[in-house]
């Protein structure tokens, strides 16, 4: 079990020193409640970063890409800047490039590797509303507009989608670039004023002019009126043709292309709502088995279910729990048990499960209890009551695995965050601050202390600041990049590359 | 203070109401550990109430709290705590009027110690409407909205404890706005009269009564900036002064 009582063990495992690269988001002590995120998802190649907030807006950003040597045409044909286009040495885009940008198609093709040192910066490139504050005239209740969940779609082409939802509706973006238009059309000015046809002397055919990057985001499709419950998860298919989403209650399968209809994959309302006791907490689709995907509990349990073998996978083909110890047993046992968040590692042979004082890691072959189990804040469960109290116990963490599966990350309170390394069984806390702001500032290891006499740089337990959460958390696929947010605020952390 | 509700071991210490290690085993439970379960009743039941007030309830976080009600209400039964008393319709509102109001209360509360069934003339509370059972002094604690909660007016065993989480799940999805609100509607002019009640019944304690009312609202809405501390060792302080006048 790797360390409990936070930092038990030095610095991050393989040498992984992390330090500080960038933070986005205000100032202020005052933090505006629509600004709070609630999600953070990095894309399937790690170049785009979105975060939804609690005023339903997606941000997107994404990562600079150093300046090449464009081998394609593009500068000679649009004639843009020849002298800067032909310099051969790298020099980050943040800073150097000027405002016309090159399509994302060819910054892809042409990344260069030979400074793995120098990293991209995270820049915004798009931001949205994904959704807006709703009203239920049945019920008399809002809808909230908070984006639950983002998930990317894999790219396909040059523009880039993703499924954004809040608690009742599931919408898929698009979002794509414009860096030309059309000039000299016959019928219309530049201004887009029709002109006078009879003052047409001659044709000409428009040609293809470049502009000013423009990033759209436009809804694409809109997944309505299917869930009673507030959703929680969202999940693509490894088909990259359908995908699931979840509530309290109930899973859809959705395909991507229709809206009108959802099918009801798992449904665990009892007939009598007074018999509930159980509700559905998390889902996942498998990553590489487009049948499998798993739901996780509120009474600690995963079930992972195998689409082939019924249309209503009521019944779980395998069913994870690991059996209480008795001797801990308190009145908030099953509170502290619920999972709040569940997630396969790149490989699909392990998941792991967030629970309120713990994250673990189960082997999908063995349903009896989990492979390994990390302590996030052991020093919690003697507060367990004041955190009843003030409702801190329901909050509910996110967990994710490092690009190899090697480690695994999640957030606690007073802005710290924990890593674990599952090869070298240690693991760190980290804080997101912005004391600690310095660009390329090394993370300092932090330390809760439990009882007892304080060593200096430690902090007490009853310093920490419950109102700061780490509730979201993302790690980049590839590399060792992480997104922290910490209410308002996103951090952007990096591994200094020895 | 989360451990003193932690089963296994025995209590440290009847007035160490911070550090203990465990709760019972099972056996008979002291005092103080039966008043911190109870305050831990009644904060989940503010908990569950305030549920219905929200816009729309977090599914998950109710169903977690009524599951803790359900397992304090099982080992009270268990404990032999759980008690509950008959009302007397006599002098009182309309019957429609009860039953609704009877819902709601009807997640019953124990009848902490040894007090007999209604007792007219039970010299502590000269106000007392004769068919309200008797509150014990760490109840008077509450805010007058809880109130509702605690008025042992079923007769029921935990069946009708049972329904009123049902009648939470019911109007988590209900489908006309005004059920709630008639839940709420039909109390009424019985309300007032259970505040007044309440109110009188710790007449003589006036002072000791808000403190402990603070200290209990303080308890249920902490402020936002707080860390982790505990209100209960007010709620203990509070809850003394209380048993001794």
């Amino acid at each position: 079990m790797a360390g409990a009582g936070g930092g038990g063990c030095p610095a991050g495992g393989n040498d992984l020193q992390w330090c500080f690269s960038q933070v986005k988001g205000a100032v202020d002590e005052d933090v505006a409640e629509a600004d709070i995120i609630s999600t953070v998802e990095f894309n399937y190649s790690g170049d785009l970063l979105a975060t939804g907030d609690k005023g339903g807006r997606v941000v997107i950003f994404q990562r600079e890409q150093e300046a090449v040597v464009r081998t394609k045409c593009r500068i000679w044909r649009d004639g843009v800047l020849p002298l800067f286009a032909c310099i051969l040495a790298v020099r980050y885009a943040a800073t150097a490039l000027p405002a016309e940008r090159w399509g994302s198609g060819l910054r892809e093709a042409h990344r260069n590797k030979s400074r793995p040192h120098s990293r991209g910066e995270y820049n915004v490139y798009s931001t949205f509303q994904s959704h807006e504050p709703e009203f239920d005239y049945l019920k008399s209740l809002e809808i909230e507009e908070k984006i639950n969940k983002i998930r990317w779609l894999p790219q396909q082409n040059a523009a880039h989608f993703l499924l954004s939802t809040n608690d009742k509706t599931i919408k898929l973006w698009k979002i794509s670039e414009r860096d030309k238009r059309a000039e000299g059309y016959n019928l219309k000015d530049e201004d887009g004023r029709l002109r006078d046809p009879f003052r047409i002397t001659a044709l000409r055919v428009p040609i293809l002019k470049p502009m000013d990057l423009m990033v759209e985001a436009s809804p694409r499709r809109i997944f309505a009126n299917a869930h009673t419950y507030h959703i929680n998860s969202i999940s693509v298919n490894s088909d990259h043709e359908t995908y699931l989403s979840a509530d309290d209650l109930r899973i859809n399968l959705w395909h991507l292309e229709i809206t009108d209809r959802s099918f009801n994959i798992v449904d665990i309302k009892p007939v009598n709502m007074e018999e509930l006791t159980e509700v559905i907490t998390a889902a996942e689709f498998h990553p590489h088995q487009c049948n499998v995907f798993v739901y996780s509990s509120s009474k600690g349990t995963i079930r992972l279910c195998d689409m082939r073998s019924s249309a209503l996978c009521d019944r779980h083909a395998k069913f994870f729990e690991e059996p209480e110890d008795p001797s801990s047993r308190s009145f908030f046992s099953e509170i502290i048990s619920s999972i709040s968040d569940v997630k396969f590692s790149h490989s699909g042979r392990y998941m792991m499960t967030r629970d309120y004082l713990s994250v673990k890691v189960w082997d999908l072959n063995m349903e009896s209890r989990p492979v390994e189990t990390h302590q996030v804040h052991e020093y919690l469960r003697s507060k367990l009551c004041s955190l009843y109290e003030n409702d801190c116990i329901f909050d509910k963490f996110e967990c994710c695995w490092s690009g190899s599966d090697s480690a695994i990350m999640t957030g606690s309170y007073n802005n710290f965050f924990r890593m674990f390394d599952r090869t070298t069984r240690r693991d760190v806390t980290l804080e997101a601050s912005r004391e600690n702001s310095k660009p390329r500032a090394s993370l300092k290891p932090r330390k809760v202390c439990t009882g007892g006499k304080r060593k200096k740089d430690e902090i007490s337990v009853d310093s920490l600041d419950f109102n700061k959460k780490i509730l979201h958390t993302a790690w980049h696929p590839a590399e060792n990049i992480i997104a922290v947010a910490a209410t308002n605020n996103l951090y952007i952390f990096q591994d200094k590359v020895n | 203070m989360g451990t003193m509700f932690a089963r296994g071991l025995k209590r440290k210490s009847a007035e160490d109401g911070e550090d203990v290690e465990g709760g019972l085993a099972g056996t008979q439970a002291t005092p103080s550990y039966s008043l911190q379960r109870q305050s831990l009743l009644d904060m989940s039941l503010v908990k569950l109430q305030l549920c219905h007030m929200l816009v729309e309830p977090n599914l998950c976080r109710s169903v977690l709290i009524a599951n803790t009600v359900r397992q304090i209400q099982e080992e009270m039964t268990q404990d032999g705590t759980w008690r509950v008393v008959a009302p007397q319709a006599a002098g009182r509102a309309p019957l429609d009027r009860l039953v609704s109001t009877e819902i709601l209360c009807r997640s019953v509360r124990e009848q902490e110690g040894e007090r007999p069934a209604p007792d007219v003339g039970d010299g502590r509370m000269p106000g007392l409407v004769p068919g309200l059972s008797a509150v014990p002094s760490a109840q008077a604690l509450r805010s007058p909205q809880s109130s509702l909660w605690e008025v042992d007016s079923s007769r029921e065993n935990r069946g009708g404890f049972q329904k009123s989480l049902d009648q939470i799940f019911e109007t988590l999805e209900s489908k006309t706005p005004g059920s709630v609100e008639e839940l709420f509607s039909d109390v009424d002019s019985s309300y007032y009269d259970l505040d007044a009640v309440l109110t009188g019944m710790v007449g003589s304690t006036q002072s000791g009564h808000g403190s402990g009312l603070q200290a209990f609202t303080s308890a249920a809405t902490p402020p936002p900036g707080s860390s982790c501390r505990s209100d209960l060792g007010e709620l203990d302080h509070a809850v003394e002064i209380l048993v001794e006048t």
